[in-house]
Formats: C-alpha cells, structure tokens, sequence
C-alpha cells in the first residue's frame, strides 16, 4: 500500500465540513489575520478576542476559501484555542491540528499549517502594538514561513503566466 | 491506514452523513460508467470465447484470436481503417505515451515535438519526458476558447518536427479542434511530419473517419465509451513504424505484448457498437441535457463563467463552469452530499498544488480555476430529471461554500 495516497477524507473533517463550529467575523476582535489567497485556492481568515488582563483567548472565529480539509482545519483551530491563554495557543503545531482531525493524507497537510500559520499572524498582529512577551520568538515558525512561501509562489506563477501569453 | 480501517472509515463516512435521496453521476470525465450491453459482452467472452490466448494453437486459443479479431472488425468499421492497423493498450493513457514515445526514435534529425498547451497529462507528460532526453518541445497557445493559435503552429512546424499531436477535442473544455485546418498545415510544411490526434473524448460525440481525417496515429481509450476501465487502443496508420515501449512476449500484436484482455477488449467493442447505432440520437440527447444544465447554471447563479466555447464547437457532453468566490473542491464535496457527483480543476482535487493547466490555458486567473466544475453527460446514464436535480441543488451548494469565504461577491 505504500505507493497509495490515502483517502482523502475521515469522518470528522467531513462533520466539520459541513457544520462547522466558529463560523463567521468577530466585530470587536482585537486580533485577526488573514493567510493564503484566492489564487492558492486557500485562504482563512480568524478573529480572536483577547482578555487583555489575562491574556485569555474568549472567543474565536474563522472564515475560509479553501477545500474541505482547509475548512475543517480552521473549524477545530478555533474550537482548540478557545479559552486557551496565547501562549499554549501559540504552542499548537499543525501536526496537533491533523491529529485532531483524525489525520490528514500528506496532500492536505498544507491546510492545517495554512490554518496555524495564521493564527500565529494574528498572535503576532496582537502583540505588534503592545509589549511583546519573552516567548513570542522574534524569527518566523515553520507553519509562518510556509505560508508566506505559498503566497509568494502563487504571484510567482501568476506572472509566468501572464508572461507567456502571446 | 490499513485496509480494515480504510473499510471502516468509509462505512462511517456513509453514515454519518447518509445517503443522499437521489444519485446523479456526471464524473464521466474521469470515470466513464459502463453500460450493460458491454458487461453482458464480457462476462459471455470470460465464460465462452475470450478464455485463451489468442496466440496458441489450441481450439481455445483459435476461438479466442476470432472472438479478439471480430472485436477489432467492429472497432475499425466504425472509424473507418484496417483491423490490422489498431493496436490494444491497457488505457489511453498507454495508448498516448506508445504515440509519443514510441515515435521518438523514428528519425535521428527530427527532434521537435508539438503538443498543444491543453492536452491531456497522458501526453504533456512523455513530451516532457522527452524534453529531458533533448528533444524541443513546443506547445502550442489556445484562444480563450481553447482552439489551437494555428499561425503559432505554422510558424514552428518544420523539417524537423517529429510530431504534433492535438487532441480531437479537449477533455476539460470540451473544444472541438479543426484537424483538417491543422493536417493541411503541417503536411503543407512535410507530409513525413507524423500527426497524432488525442481521441479518447472525441469517440462517439464527433464522426471519426481515420481516412478523411488522414492522421498517422489516434488514441482511444474505453471507459470514455462506457465500456470497461483498463483498455485503450491506438490506431495507427499503416507504414508507420513504431517502436513498442513496453518489451516481453509477444501474443497477436507487435507494438503491445503481454495477454490480451481479450473480454475487455471485447466489451470496449460493444461500447463503441451500441454508441455509434443510434450516434445522432446519443449526440442530441447530450447536447439538450448539455444546454439545459449551462444556461440553468448561467441564468440562475450569479457571478458564474462558462468554460470553452459555446454550440456546435462544443463537445456534446462537457459542462465546465468557474464559480467565482467558491472554491470548487469544497463545492464538489457538498455536491456529493446532495448526491451529485461531479469533479472540479481546483488544485485541491489534482493532489497538486496547482490547478487545472487547461483552465490556465484559456486565459482563466488561478481563483477562476479553482472555482470550476466539470460535468459530462452521457446519453445512457443521464437523465433529464437528473439535470434538474443539479439546477435544484446547486444553487444551495455554490451559496453555502461562498457563505463560508471571507471574500464574498458585492450583492447584486
Ligand atoms: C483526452 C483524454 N486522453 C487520455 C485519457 C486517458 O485515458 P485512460 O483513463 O484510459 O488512461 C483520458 C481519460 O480521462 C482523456 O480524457
């Protein structure tokens, strides 16, 4: 079986595919960030609302453009996050987020480090105008720099594109 | 995973989200259905005439070899060549990269190849493959509606072009190419040129006539038909002299050794027999579902693009339409819900990063692509009340994957 890609999709991507939890904007976050575009075919968006004297995460939400996987992978994000303080928020890795789904095949990893990625962006957009904490890491994270690789590499092939037409 | 888990896993995903109250199949693109008459074929060819080989000389054998040359009769009667010049592969996928690469070494000075920039993977990729190897290999830009740029064409083919292979019609857009306008150019420039069409989608929606069309080599490929997965065919003109790119023993063919499957074979015949009996009723049928599923989509869902051309350049099976701010993997899932089944050119589909080539060719942005849907009709599998399932709950479908981006379309 070892030259076989495994099934897409388990149960639980499928569940929170289609009713998926922390849907939606948070008006007064004081913390979002936005990963990925529309020419990746992958994009999320979340909104944290953070307790500023505990440093709390009290709510959570996300929105998504992006696959099945894409959409579970923020869905349980959020739900991971909520109540959590930002440092073990920041802590999560991609890998706990395909765990938690019940396991992602390698083509749909992207989307939980899409789905970390950003809301590492958001911890960052938080503390960007407040003072930073000692474990907040001055250098980008794996799940960071991937994003912004897949950012780049999209504008990259959008341009060759445009390029070779006549 | 392992298979015991994999069982399970999908028996849960039946349950937990039920099955659907109606189910409408228009993933013929990447997998044809096949028709009864095919599996009656073969079963009777597994239990009486197709059990021997049909190289040895035993009465099992001698059976086998007719059973196998009646079906290739069949087969060359309906597009009009030699019985001797058709060649069995196990998909059409073989039958592209035996065009390909089974030409390659015909002629030391002929070092250029050119495919078109929408073809099938199943010839871009021996090309490239090639390309490796030090052939040029140029590819050839399509219009907004997929039709070759026939100057650009003109302009690179020469002396020494090995072959240009252009597919009868496009499997994605559904764009039905000029092959006369195309042979007139390149035999124009040196009728030793070899011509290669991509027919696996053109077989029973278009007359394929392998004299008038006069090209050297045609591939074909079963399911396309409705027939049996797993076997292809190439036709190829005779005099051409191949090279087999497979090698082991050989059985009835020289450029395809290895058994016949002789009862695929022969329900790959059947298939192309009973879509070409009554061929303008099928085609017909195809283009009212067609038509009625394109301006159903177009007139009742907003911000939505038609892919390929429209009316009789169009093949009569294919429906390709970009939803915009919806991205089309996650669209095909919902569908599935609702027990459509339908395929997209998303990036997320292909296991790549990148989405459909052909959808790019056109000219569409990445964010177009990703939001397309493909869906082929077919005359024996489709019905009109399928179609207006589809327009029933599409709009549905296309408004809850928008309601989940954060870049929504302006409310009209
Ligand atoms: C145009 C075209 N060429 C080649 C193929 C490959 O045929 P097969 O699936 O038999 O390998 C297909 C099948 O989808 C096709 O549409």
């Amino acid at each position: 079986m070892s030259s076989r890609v495994p099934l897409t999709y388990g149960k639980k991507v499928l569940e929170l595919f289609r009713n998926p939890k922390n849907l939606g904007r948070i008006e007064d976050a004081n913390a979002e960030a936005l990963a990925g575009s529309l020419a990746c075919g992958d994009m999320i968006a979340i909104y944290l609302k953070i307790d500023e004297s505990t440093e709390k995460i009290i709510d959570a939400k996300f929105e998504s453009y992006g696959c099945a996987a894409n959409i579970a992978a923020a869905s349980i994000l959020t739900e991971m996050i909520k109540g959590k303080n930002i440092q073990d928020a920041w802590k999560i890795s991609w890998r706990d987020i395909s765990n938690e789904l019940g396991g992602l095949p390698p083509v749909k990893y992207h989307c939980s480090v899409l789905a970390v990625g950003s809301l590492k962006r958001a911890i960052r957009a938080y503390y960007a105008n407040r003072s930073k904490p000692d474990w907040l890491p001055e250098e980008l994270t794996q799940e960071e720099k991937h994003v912004i690789e897949e950012e780049k590499l999209m504008e990259i092939l959008a341009k060759r594109i445009q390029k070779t037409e006549l | 995973m392992t298979y015991s888990d994999l069982s399970k896993s999908i028996d849960e995903l039946i349950k937990s989200h039920g099955l659907p109250k109606r189910e409408v199949y228009l993933d013929h693109e990447n997998s044809g259905l096949i028709i009864p008459e095919a599996i009656k074929a073969m079963n009777e060819a597994y239990e009486l005439s197709g059990k021997g080989h049909p190289s040895i000389t035993h009465l099992m054998g001698w059976r086998s070899y007719q059973a196998l040359y009646e079906a290739t009769v069949n087969i060359a009667s309906v597009i009009n060549c030699s019985p001797e010049e058709i060649v069995y592969t196990h998909s059409g996928t073989e039958a592209n990269n035996l065009a390909i690469i089974g030409s390659s070494e015909l002629s030391p000075k002929r070092k250029k190849i050119i495919v078109s920039s929408i073809e099938h993977l199943s010839v871009i990729f021996p090309a490239e493959k090639l390309e490796k190897r030090g052939f040029k290999v140029i590819r050839i830009p399509v219009d907004g509606e997929g039709f070759v740029n026939l100057d650009f064409l003109s302009k690179h083919v020469d002396k020494e072009t090995l072959i240009v292979s252009i597919a009868a019609i496009n499997h994605e857009i559904g764009t039905i190419q000029d092959l006369k306008a195309i042979r007139d150019i390149v035999r124009d420039k040196d009728d030793r040129i070899l011509i290669h069409t991509d027919a696996c989608d053109a077989l029973g929606r278009i007359p394929l006539d392998m004299k008038k069309l006069d090209v050297d080599l045609a591939s074909f490929s079963s399911h396309k038909v409705y027939g049996p997965k797993g076997v292809g065919a190439l036709y190829v003109r005779e005099g051409i002299k191949l090279e087999p790119i497979i090698h082991g023993q050989l059985s009835t063919q020289k450029l395809w050794p290895g058994v016949e499957n002789t009862p695929s074979i022969i329900g790959f015949s059947k298939a192309v027999e009973i879509i070409h009996r009554n061929f303008e009723e099928n085609v017909s049928k195809m283009i009212s579902f067609r038509d009625r599923l394109i301006n159903g989509i177009l007139s009742n869902i907003d911000y939505t693009l038609l892919n390929g051309p429209l009316g009789y350049k169009r093949a009569p099976d294919n429906v390709n339409i970009s939803f915009l701010y919806c991205e089309g993997e996650a669209l095909t899932v919902e569908l599935s819900m609702k027990g459509v089944y339908v395929s997209s050119g998303s990036a997320c589909t292909s296991r790549v990063l990148e989405p459909s080539h052909v959808l790019l060719a056109i000219g569409r942005k990445y964010e177009e692509a990703h939001g397309s849907l493909l869906m082929k009709v077919s005359p024996f599998h489709t019905t009109l009340e399928d179609i207006e399932y589809v327009l029933e709950v599409l709009p549905d479908a296309v408004r809850r994957i928008r309601s989940l981006s954060p870049i929504k379309p302006k409310v009209r």
